[in-house]
């Protein structure tokens, strides 16, 4: 008798868990459809036999796809090499993304520093012009720096003018071009999550260090550093993952040589005609992306289990 | 007098916030100035004119493509509010319950994998799929921009909830209001800052997308940032500028009006 309303609550929260799921099926089922199932497809695709037209043959399966990732054979004597130009890009996109990240780091920390000291009223308005960026269309930045770092664009013309330089630089459609349109584009990335762990920083801190003589380096560097490191690895992780997956920027900015992943991917699909060797780099792609994640993650929880901040 | 100590003060930092201003706003400006250039080429200035944004304004191309933008954002948008507001009803005040991590995760989904790989995955599976029904409209791109906008409309839905007083809706129901007028009146009136914020959002996040879009669509299907995505392997004149500008001025209209519904709200 005494366990009649336990039973009942029970049931009421069953009844409540049902619905609580009810509520989520929509955007379960449509993210489901639309974005976590075709991986799965994709994953199966990546180890079948390829299609002469794109596409694959249904049901043959083949590792030829992923062998193709990293190494290839010769089509005279099936010696079997690395596939130097897939390693190549490789290094190129992850090479890129690390200078990226670095090079964001450098303009996007006194930035966020400099907004987060400016009195409460103005500190608003400096977050809403790093904002606005942000909510730009990325082709459009890009196409903007573009115009920029072209042979006949403002750099160029400027130096000539001075006389720096006789013949214009070439910048565009080299990896240099391709930098620069990341940091641009992902610049706000690095500077939004500094500023807000900047936000919070307690001064009085950074004064008990002057009173003991640290120098403004050693304040900077013992004191304001280890207490920002939330915001400095997401900002980072922020800014390092999409610059690996990168693929307008490259495109328009590096023309056809200088690819990077995204590039070397939507080739398979394209004029390739390889669609599990696509599959099979995207996968490898994604896995990268989420051992950065994984990184990210296990850092957070522990400089949230440390407490500051 | 002692000089005035500032412990604020880093060496150099507001020097290289400066100049990273004018970094980010310099190339925007020089492409909104040259949409206004008279001449053909993006090399000279040669005096002020308007005659891109008339051509722009005339090419039936842009306006479709600026049209089908519109039209699969407002859709998407919409689609992704109403997914989102739900599910984040359904995520939001509660214990812990078997499942509540399975959800974030799916929901958050579309921010963890690189846009590139969920296009060539949705491009194998609708390539397929349009074989099989023969159907090729804008259905696909629609629901491809609805996935991908529902993280950006969960969150600031989801934000407002988190900090929203039970005792309205306590209140609601010891004076016998149905749980759906409880709703009606009371939860959905006090959400609806959060649920403009998460439209307004997604409806940016659709306008913008390029990646998905470009794999994703049929032929004829342009939005208007995969047509200038076409048009920038080719001479370019400034009428891609004076495109860019308009949908410049599109997108900082969104923000900012985003921005003052945010701060009215805090």
């Amino acid at each position: 008798m005494a366990r009649e309303p336990e039973l009942a609550a029970r049931q009421a929260h069953r009844a409540e868990i049902r619905s609580r799921w009810l509520l989520s099926a929509p955007a379960l089922i449509i993210i489901f459809v639309a974005a976590v199932g075709p991986l799965f497809v994709m994953l199966a695709y990546s180890v079948m036999v390829r299609g002469d037209y794109g596409d694959v043959r249904f049901g043959e399966f083949s590792s030829e796809g992923w062998f193709n990732v990293f190494f290839q054979r010769d089509i005279f004597d099936d010696t079997i090499t690395y596939a130097d130009a897939h390693l190549s890009i490789f290094w190129r996109s992850i090479r890129l993304s690390l200078i990226t990240t670095v090079s964001t780091l450098i303009l996007g920390f006194p930035t966020a520093y400099f907004i987060a000291t400016r009195p409460r009223h103005t500190r608003e308005v400096w977050v809403f012009l790093i904002t606005i960026p942000f909510w730009t269309n990325l082709l459009i930045r890009t196409f903007a720096m573009q115009e920029v770092i072209r042979n006949e664009g403002v750099v160029n013309t400027l130096l000539q003018a001075l006389g720096v330089i006789d013949q214009p630089i070439q910048i565009l459609y080299t990896d240099w071009a391709i930098l620069f349109g990341m940091v641009y584009v992902y610049l706000p990335l690095m500077v939004l999550p500094l500023y807000a762990s900047m936000e919070r920083l307690d001064f009085r801190l950074v004064e008990a260090g002057y009173d003991l003589y640290a120098g403004r380096f050693a304040v900077l560097r013992r004191i304001i550093l280890p207490l920002v490191k939330p915001g400095l690895v997401a900002g980072s992780i922020l800014v390092f993952i999409p610059s690996l997956g990168a693929y307008v920027t490259p495109r328009v900015l590096g023309g056809g040589k200088n690819m990077m992943l995204g590039n070397l991917i939507e080739l398979q699909f394209g004029a390739g005609r390889n669609w599990p060797l696509g599959a099979a780099l995207s996968i490898t792609l994604m896995v990268i992306v989420m051992v950065a994640l994984l990184f990210y993650v296990r850092n957070a929880s522990r400089s949230g289990a440390t407490g500051h901040g | 007098m002692a000089r005035y100590f500032d412990v604020k003060r880093q060496t150099g930092f507001a020097t290289i916030a400066i100049v990273t201003f004018v970094l980010l706003y310099l190339p925007i400006a020089i492409l909104v100035i040259y949409a206004f250039n008279e001449g053909e080429s993006l090399a000279n200035w040669e005096g002020f004119s308007l005659r891109w944004f008339v051509a722009a304004a005339n090419n039936d191309a842009v306006k479709q493509a600026a049209w089908r933008s519109l039209v699969i954002a407002a859709f998407a948008a919409t689609f992704a509010t109403i997914a989102a507001t739900m599910a984040a009803l359904a995520t939001t005040r509660t214990r812990r319950y078997r499942g509540l991590t399975f959800k974030y995760a799916m929901i958050n989904q579309p921010l963890m994998v690189p846009e590139i790989v969920t296009a060539v995955a949705l491009l194998i599976v609708f390539s397929q799929v349009k074989v099989w029904t023969g159907y090729s409209g804008l259905g696909y791109l629609i629901l491809a921009h609805t996935a991908f906008c529902i993280p950006f409309a969960y969150l600031p839905v989801r934000a407002r909830l988190e900090n929203m007083d039970l005792a309205l809706e306590s209140a609601a129901a010891d004076l016998y209001a149905t749980p759906w007028k409880t709703f009606r009146r009371i939860t959905l009136p006090l959400l609806q800052p959060g649920i403009v914020a998460g439209f307004m959002l997604a409806f940016v996040i659709s306008l913008d997308d390029v990646v998905i879009t470009e794999f994703v669509k049929s032929g004829g299907q342009d939005t208007l940032p995969t047509y200038m995505l076409g048009q920038l392997r080719r001479v370019i004149t400034p009428e891609v500028n004076a495109i860019a500008t308009l949908f410049l001025a599109l997108s900082v209209l969104i923000v900012t009006a985003f921005f003052f519904i945010n701060r009215q709200k805090a």
